[in-house]
C-alpha cells in the first residue's frame, strides 16, 4: 500500500505553485529574471530547431534506406567539404551569440548598484540567520520591492548556496570567504529560498523563505523584528531560532533531529558516551554550548558536529537560553507559552 | 597453449575451435593469471557490469523514496549515503571502466590484427588494481556510510564522521588503475599497428580510445594528488582546503574538476568510438567525414582540459576568470556536433539495418542530443546562475552519461556480442529491451529538465509537494528503465546458453575484428589479416546465415588459406 493516495495528489498539486508560475519557470520576481528566462527561451527556441532537424533526418533516412529486397543502397565514401563547414560554421556563430548573451546576463548579476540594502546572511548546518542594518536578525529573508538588496554571505561551516529561484538568483557560500549576491525584487510576496550546495544530514530542510514587502510594510517589520523580547523564556525562544539551535534541537519531547531534543531534558539524568553519568544543568547546558565535544550524550557521538559558540553568544544569551530549556522540561510548550511570533510561514516540512 | 602442436590432425577448421580462448585453457587459474586481453576484458566486463548492477539498484532505492516529499523509508542520513554510493560507484566503478577497460581490451588488438596488448603483465596488473580499489573502495564506504557526495567537497569531507581517508585512498587505487591502461592503449595503437594500417587507416573505435587514454594518461595523476592531499588536509590538516586551517574549498573544486571534467571525455569519447562503428556497420555504408570524427576526438580530448571552470560559475570565481571558462566550455560544442552530424549524413544512401545494436546507436544519437544541447543552458553564464546545482544539471549529465555512455555501451555489447561470445542473441528482445531503456529513460530525465527550471535543487532528501507530481513521473520511468536493462541481461544470458553460433562476420564489419573466428582463438589472428580500408563494404559478400559475411577481392588472388 503507497503512503499517499496518486490521483488525489496529482488533483491538489497544479494549484500549489506559486502565483505567476509559468510551465517552465517560478514567478519573475527580479529585474533580471526576464533576461534569464528569455535567454532560456532562445536557446530553446534554438535547440528545438536543431533537434527536430537531427531527429527528422534520422528517422527518414532509417526508413528511406531500410534494408529490404530489391533496393541496393551505396556504400562507397561520401566525402563533401562544404557541407562540413557549414555545419561547423553556424553552429559556431550560434555559440558565440548564446555566449555574449549569457556573460552580458551575468555582469548584470553580479555588479550591484552603487546604493543598497545590506543584509548580512550566516549559513550553517542547517539555518540561516539574515542580520539588517538596523541589527534586526531574523531566520527568514525580508526586503523590500523596487530596491536593490545585497546579500553579504557567510557560511560557519561547509558549503552552502544561496539560492531564490524566484529571483534567478544564486551564490555559493564559501566558509573562510564572503562572497556577494544582489537582486532588485519586483513582486510582493514570499518566495521560497534554498541551500542549492549539499551540506550534509538535513541540506534538504535547510529551506525558508524571502519575504518582499512594500516600503512601508518593511519599516514597519524592520522595528519589530529589531526588539529582542524583554520575558527571558521567550527571548531563549528567540535565540534558539535565531541563533542556528533550531536546525539540530527539537522541542518536542523525544524527536530527535540531529543532536538530543531540547523538551524534557532539563534536569534529568543522562549517561554520556563515555559513559559518565551527568545531570542536564545550567552548568551542564552552559559548558555544552561552550564546549559542545566535550561531554557528549549517549547515542549522539556519531552525530556530532557541533560548533563552539564561544564567542558568539553572550552570558545573558546563554541564560536566556538555559532559561528556555528549563521551560520545555515538561514536554512541549502551547502555541501560546511559545509566544509565537509567528509571522512566517513554516517553510517545506 | 599448445593445442595446435599437439593435435596435427585435426582440420584447420577443427583446430582453431579448440583454440577458441573461451576454452583453450581451462580452470579458475587459467583464467585469474590469464594474460590474454580478451579474457581480461571479459572478466573487466563482468565486473563493471556488476558495479553498474548495484549503482542501478541504490538509483532504484533513491528514486523510490522521492515519490513522497517528506519521509518514506529513507531517512536524510541514508538518502546522502544512498545517492553518495550511487554516484561513486556509477562514476569510479562503472563509468570510466565501462568501454575502454571492457569492450576496449577486447578489441583494441583484435581491430590492429594483433596478438595482444603491448603489455599484457600491466593490463592484468590493472585489472587487479580495478579489484582490489573496487573492494576497498565499497567496503570503506559500507564501513559507516560515506555521505560527502562522490565529489568530496571540502570542507565537508573535512569534517563529517565516515572513512573519507580510505574511500579517497580507493579512488588513489583505481586512478592508477585507468592510468595503466591508457598507457597500455597508447603504446599498443602506436607500435602495434599492422603493416598497411596508417593513422588514417585505424577505425574509428580506436580514435577515439587513443584520444581517451592521453585523457587517462594526463588527467589521473591530478586526480591522485588531490586526494592525497585531501586525506593530508584530514589527518594532518595542512591547511590547503579546510579554511579552519587556512585553506580555501575553492582550490579543492579546482583540483578535482581538472580531472573529472576531463573524465567527463573518458567516459563519453569511447561512447562516440563506438557509434562510429556501430552506425558505419550497420548501414553497411562508408562512415561520412571520417578524418573530421577522427579529428573532433582528439579536439574534444585537448579541449576538455580547458573547460573545468564551468562546474563552478557559482562557487566564488572571480568575474573574469568564470567569463573565460564560459567562453571555453561553448568550444567542446562543435566538435561534438560534427560527430552528430557526420553520424547521420553516414545514414544518406547506406543500407538501414534496424538491429538492436543500431537501434542502441541511434538512440544514443537522440539521447546524446539532447544531453548535448541541454549543455548550452548550463554554458551561458545567466542561465547556469539559476539552472546551477538544480536538477537540470541532473537531467543534462544523465543525458550524457547515461543515454550517451550506457547506451553506447550496450549497443557495444550487443555489436560485439556474437564476437566476444560466439553467440548470436535474440534480435527481437534485444529490441524490446531498447525500447523500454528509450521511452523509460526518457520519461526519467525528461522532467528532471522542467523541475531544474523550476528551482528544485538536487541532492535533496526531502522536497517542497509542488514537484511530487515530476518526481513521481521520474520515479516510473526509472523503473522502466531498469525492466529494459533486466530484459537486456537476460537476452544476454540466454544466448550463451540457447543462442546460435554466430559467424566470424555477421554483421558485415570490414574492420579486421571481423576477420577472425567468433569466439577469437586465443592467438587471435593464425595468418596476419589483410589490412583494408576500415569501411570500404564493397569487397563483402553475404554468404549465408551460417557463415555470415564473406571477404572476397574479386581482383586480387583470394585470401592465403593456411596450410
Amino acid at each position: 500500500m503507497l503512503p499517499f493516495d496518486l490521483p488525489l495528489l496529482l488533483a491538489e498539486r497544479s494549484s500549489e505553485r506559486a502565483a505567476g508560475s509559468s510551465f517552465w519557470f517560478p514567478p519573475q520576481a527580479s529585474t533580471f529574471a526576464k533576461d534569464v528566462d528569455s535567454l532560456y527561451m532562445y536557446i530553446l527556441y534554438i535547440s528545438a530547431v536543431f533537434f527536430v532537424l537531427i531527429v527528422i533526418a534520422m528517422v527518414y533516412f532509417s526508413y528511406k534506406y531500410r534494408r529490404r529486397p530489391g533496393y541496393e543502397g551505396d556504400s562507397t565514401a561520401l566525402h563533401n567539404n562544404a557541407l562540413e563547414i557549414i555545419w561547423t560554421v553556424i553552429p559556431t556563430i550560434i555559440v558565440v551569440w548564446i555566449f555574449a548573451k549569457g556573460a552580458q546576463g551575468y555582469m548584470d548579476m553580479v555588479t550591484p548598484p552603487l546604493s543598497t540594502i545590506d543584509v548580512n546572511v550566516t549559513a550553517r548546518k542547517w539555518a540561516w540567520s539574515f542580520q539588517y542594518p538596523n541589527g534586526a536578525i531574523s531566520t527568514d529573508l525580508h526586503v523590500p520591492i523596487n530596491k536593490a538588496s545585497r546579500v553579504r554571505l557567510r557560511s560557519e561551516d561547509a558549503l552552502h548556496a544561496f539560492y531564490v529561484p524566484a529571483f534567478r538568483c544564486k551564490t555559493d557560500i564559501v566558509p573562510g570567504r564572503v562572497t556577494y549576491a544582489w537582486f532588485e525584487p519586483i513582486l510582493e510576496g514570499t518566495f521560497d529560498l534554498f541551500c542549492a550546495e549539499y551540506c550534509g544530514d538535513e541540506h534538504s530542510n535547510m529551506i525558508t523563505t524571502v519575504t518582499v514587502h512594500s516600503d512601508e510594510d518593511y519599516e514597519k517589520w524592520l522595528k519589530e523584528a529589531a526588539k529582542p523580547p524583554v520575558d527571558i523564556e521567550a527571548h531563549g525562544l528567540w535565540l534558539y531560532e535565531r541563533q542556528g539551535c533550531k536546525g539540530c534541537h527539537s522541542i518536542e519531547p523525544g524527536k530527535k533531529i540531529v543532536g538530543p531534543s531540547f523538551a524534557e531534558s532539563f534536569g534529568t539524568e543522562q549517561k554520556t558516551a563515555a559513559g559518565a553519568t551527568i545531570t542536564v544543568d545550567p552548568a551542564y547546558i552552559r559548558e555544552s554550548i561552550l564546549e559542545p565535544q566535550k561531554k557528549i550524550r549517549e547515542g549522539f557521538q556519531g552525530a556530532s558536529q557541533m560548533p563552539s559558540y564561544q564567542g558568539k553568544l553572550k552570558d545573558d544569551e546563554i541564560l536566556a537560553l538555559t532559561a528556555f530549556i528549563e521551560a520545555l522540561k515538561d514536554g512541549k510548550l502551547t502555541d501560546d507559552e511559545l509566544g509565537k511570533n509567528d509571522d512566517k510561514p513554516a517553510a517545506a516540512k | 597453449m599448445s593445442a595446435v602442436a599437439t593435435k596435427p590432425t585435426h582440420s584447420h577448421y577443427e583446430s582453431i575451435e579448440a583454440d577458441n580462448f573461451l576454452i583453450s585453457s581451462r580452470g579458475f587459474l587459467s583464467w585469474a593469471l590469464t594474460l590474454d586481453h580478451k579474457r581480461i576484458g571479459l572478466m573487466y566486463l563482468i565486473g563493471v557490469m556488476s558495479a553498474f548492477f548495484l549503482a542501478g539498484i541504490l538509483a532504484l532505492v533513491l528514486r523510490t523514496e522521492l515519490m513522497t516529499p517528506d519521509q518514506w523509508f529513507l531517512t536524510t542520513q541514508q538518502y546522502n549515503q544512498v545517492f553518495t554510493l550511487h554516484g561513486a560507484i556509477m562514476v569510479f566503478l562503472f563509468i570510466i571502466p565501462s568501454v575502454p577497460a571492457a569492450l576496449g581490451n577486447f578489441l583494441v588488438p583484435v581491430m590492429l590484427g594483433a596478438k595482444d596488448v603491448a603489455f599484457p603483465r600491466l593490463n592484468l596488473g590493472s585489472f587487479y588494481l580495478w579489484v582490489g580499489g573496487a573492494i576497498f573502495f565499497l567496503s570503506a564506504m559500507l564501513y559507516t556510510g560515506l555521505d560527502t557526495g562522490w565529489t568530496f567537497y571540502t570542507p565537508y569531507s573535512t569534517q563529517t564522521r565516515g572513512p573519507v581517508v580510505a574511500a579517497t585512498m580507493g579512488v588513489f587505487i583505481l586512478g592508477f588503475s585507468s592510468i595503466f591502461t591508457g598507457l597500455n592503449f597508447i603504446v599498443t595503437i602506436n607500435t602495434m599497428r599492422p603493416p598497411g594500417m596508417t593513422w588514417f587507416k585505424m577505425p574509428l573505435f580506436l580514435w577515439a580510445t587513443y584520444a581517451t587514454s592521453i585523457i587517462q594518461v594526463l588527467a589521473t595523476p591530478v586526480l591522485g594528488i588531490t586526494v592525497l592531499l585531501l586525506a593530508a588536509e584530514r589527518v594532518f590538516h595542512i591547511g590547503i582546503f579546510d579554511p579552519q586551517y587556512n585553506g580555501d574549498p575553492v582550490v579543492f573544486q579546482h583540483f578535482f574538476w581538472f580531472y573529472s571534467h576531463p573524465a567527463v571525455y573518458i567516459m563519453i569519447l569511447p561512447g562516440m568510438g563506438i557509434i562510429s562503428e556501430l552506425m558505419s556497420v550497420h548501414c553497411h555504408k562508408s562512415i561520412f567525414g571520417y578524418r573530421f570524427i577522427a579529428y573532433s576526438s582528439i579536439a574534444i580530448a585537448l579541449f576538455g582540459f580547458l573547460v573545468w571552470g564551468h562546474h563552478m560559475f557559482t562557487s566564488g570565481m572571480a568575474d573574469v576568470t568564470t567569463i573565460v571558462f564560459s567562453a571555453l566550455t561553448f568550444t567542446v560544442s562543435i566538435p561534438s556536433a560534427i560527430k552528430v552530424f557526420n553520424w547521420l549524413a553516414t545514414m544518406y544512401k547506406g543500407t538501414v539495418q534496424l538491429n538492436t545494436p543500431m537501434c542502441y546507436a541511434l538512440s544514443f544519437i537522440f539521447l546524446f542530443t539532447i544531453g548535448g544541447l541541454t549543455g548550452l543552458w548550463l554554458g551561458a553564464l545567466s542561465t547556469d546562475r539559476h539552472l546551477h546545482d538544480t536538477y537540470f544539471v541532473v537531467a543534462h549529465f544523465h543525458y550524457v552519461m547515461v543515454g550517451g555512455t550506457l547506451v553506447g555501451f550496450l549497443g557495444g555489447v550487443f555489436h560485439w556480442w556474437p564476437k566476444m561470445t560466439g553467440k548470436m542473441f535474440n534480435d527481437f528482445w534485444g529490441l524490446v529491451s531498447c525500447g523500454f531503456v528509450f521511452v523509460g529513460f526518457n520519461l526519467t530525465f525528461l522532467p528532471q529538465f522542467v523541475m531544474g527550471s523550476r528551482g528544485m535543487p538536487r541532492r535533496y532528501a526531502r522536497y517542497l509537494p509542488e514537484f511530487q507530481e515530476m518526481h513521481q513521473m521520474s520515479t516510473v520511468g526509472a523503473y522502466l528503465l531498469g525492466l529494459g536493462l533486466f530484459v537486456a541481461l537476460g537476452v544476454l544470458m540466454h544466448s550463451l546458453r540457447k543462442g546460435k553460433k554466430a559467424p566470424p562476420n555477421p554483421w558485415g564489419g570490414a574492420t579486421l575484428e571481423w576477420q577472425c573466428e567468433s569466439p577469437p582463438p586465443y592467438y587471435n589472428f593464425q595468418t596476419p589479416p589483410t589490412v583494408n580500408e576500415p569501411y570500404d563494404y564493397t569487397p563483402l559478400v553475404y554468404r549465408d546465415g551460417e557463415r555470415g559475411w564473406d571477404y572476397v577481392q574479386p581482383e586480387l588472388p583470394a585470401k592465403p588459406v593456411a596450410h
